[in-house]
């Protein structure tokens, strides 16, 4: 499904983040970023919801609005019943949409802000993803401090609270066109190689995008799919190819992007909803405001699966949404 | 395209896993544990004067105690993520499971946390040690008479 906006624009966005995020090679576009991974709070639950929490924060101050001025919060991430967006809402007071889309959730919640901007029954909305290493591998993998070796395809979720301040007010980057994406399973089980398992998902919206809007690869200066780690990109291109004749020049992974690789304990690369938000609204916009990148395509992925689901042995289903952005002319 | 060549795809970029040098790290590792925990057995039954069998109790109870306080300073991670399973293996694993899977849990209480949740790893080790035990012990008795 294929939306196109005429009149919707990210105006602002706030990145706040944990100290793994802060020492890569991005740490300089970050607005906040704690050195432990607690924040002040006193599990790692409360520490997810306290990034999101802040997130908003910082980007009212920076967009010099109050919580009235703000419509709709829409809002998701990880953790069961998305408990850090809930429990984060009860604070900050806007009246809240929660939404799940695993790693795809940034994306997802940006369409639906669009939507509802662009329909005009909302002036303003907010747009928020979290995501925190350790309350993710609390609730997906091993307790934190257990260091069972891993497999080299493992990626590591980011911690980071990521927000966008989405209006019909010309500022900031133009919001062109979303695609919801189809739920896709390519019988892949493996919960340690993530960019198997989403890298279809991926391809299919990609090739629904183009051909809902009439274009090709070349229209973007950059693709950016969200966390399919240094393998998974690898597969991502191969399918694409063989599957759609779509060959790409213009790509990049965000997960493959927010870490230094070389020096920092993340295997195959950053995952997680906050992964790609992370690089794009403080890295990517960075560059589109210096306008070396004119058009980019957003594209969120997902793995749409549970404990229960792959202690059953079942294969993990994936999902892709994506997001057109332009520097406004 | 259908799973199984897709499955081939994801084969051929699928990196190989170092096997035989991790296997070779964990045998090396796992025997500088070995020659420790006989170290500490003589060290114990010289000192204290006592039986091989009562110092080799003595001898697990210090790689215990060393397996959790290592975990609770968050050393034990890092060991392992260099030593692999020549740390997981031995009884200092079994430690670093509960002990790690404790401190997961401690925010959610006593025992709807630590309770419910510390043997979450280990358990597993416990059921199966104690079936293979029972199997072991019948079939020694049905074919050895005992």
């Amino acid at each position: 499904m294929n939306f196109k906006y005429n009149n919707v624009y990210l105006n602002e966005t706030a990145i706040v983040t944990g100290p793994y995020e802060a020492n890569g090679p991005l740490g300089s576009y970050f607005d906040r970023s704690y050195d432990d991974l607690y924040f002040g709070t006193d599990s790692w639950e409360a520490a997810e919801a306290k990034l999101i929490e802040d997130s908003v924060d910082i980007l009212l101050s920076k967009s010099s609005l109050i919580k009235s001025d703000i419509d709709i919060h829409i809002s998701g991430d990880l953790l069961n019943q998305l408990v850090a967006t809930n429990y984060a809402a009860k604070d900050i007071g806007i009246p809240l949409m929660g939404v799940y889309a695993a790693c795809a959730t940034s994306t997802l919640g940006l369409i639906i802000g669009a939507n509802m901007v662009e329909s005009g029954q909302v002036k303003n909305a907010i747009c928020t993803v979290s995501s925190h290493n350790s309350s993710a591998e609390k609730q997906f993998r091993y307790p934190v401090e257990y260091g069972g070796p891993k497999r080299k395809t493992t990626t590591f979720t980011s911690t980071g609270g990521a927000s966008a301040l989405i209006s019909s007010k010309k500022k900031g980057i133009r919001i062109e066109s979303g695609t919801i994406g189809t739920v896709v399973d390519l019988g892949i089980k493996d919960v340690y190689n993530m960019g198997a398992v989403m890298a279809p998902a991926a391809a299919r919206t990609l090739y629904e995008h183009l051909n809902a809007n009439g274009r090709d690869t070349n229209y973007y200066d950059l693709i950016l799919t969200g966390d399919l780690g240094i393998y998974g990109k690898e597969i991502f291109k191969d399918y694409l190819k063989k599957e759609y004749g779509i060959k790409l020049k213009n790509y990049e992974d965000a997960g493959c992007i927010l870490y230094d690789r070389g020096s920092q304990p993340v295997y195959a690369g950053a995952s997680g909803p906050a992964c790609i938000p992370l690089v794009t609204y403080g890295y990517i916009f960075d560059k589109m405001h210096k306008k070396q990148y004119k058009k980019i395509l957003m594209i969120g992925t997902g793995a749409l699966h549970n404990t229960s689901m792959c202690n059953e042995k079942r294969t993990i289903p994936s999902i892709a949404h994506a997001i057109s952005l332009e520097v406004i002319k | 395209m259908n799973e199984k060549k897709y499955s081939a795809l994801v084969k051929k970029h699928t990196p190989k896993e170092d096997v035989f040098k991790n296997a070779m790290i964990a045998f090396l590792i796992g025997g500088v544990m070995g020659i420790m925990g006989q170290g500490l057995i003589d060290i114990y039954s010289y000192m204290c004067d006592i039986s091989t069998k009562e110092a080799s109790s003595y001898m697990i109870i210090t790689l215990i105690f060393f397996g959790c306080l290592f975990t609770c300073l968050g050393w034990f991670d890092k060991l392992v993520n260099f030593a692999k399973c020549g740390l997981i293996i031995p009884i200092t694993g079994f430690a670093h499971a509960v002990q790690s899977a404790t401190l997961e849990y401690k925010r959610e209480g006593m025992i709807t946390g630590i309770g419910a949740n510390m043997f979450k790893l280990a358990g597993s080790v416990i059921v199966f040690g104690v079936v293979s035990a029972y199997t072991f012990g019948l079939l020694r008795l049905l074919v050895m008479g005992g």
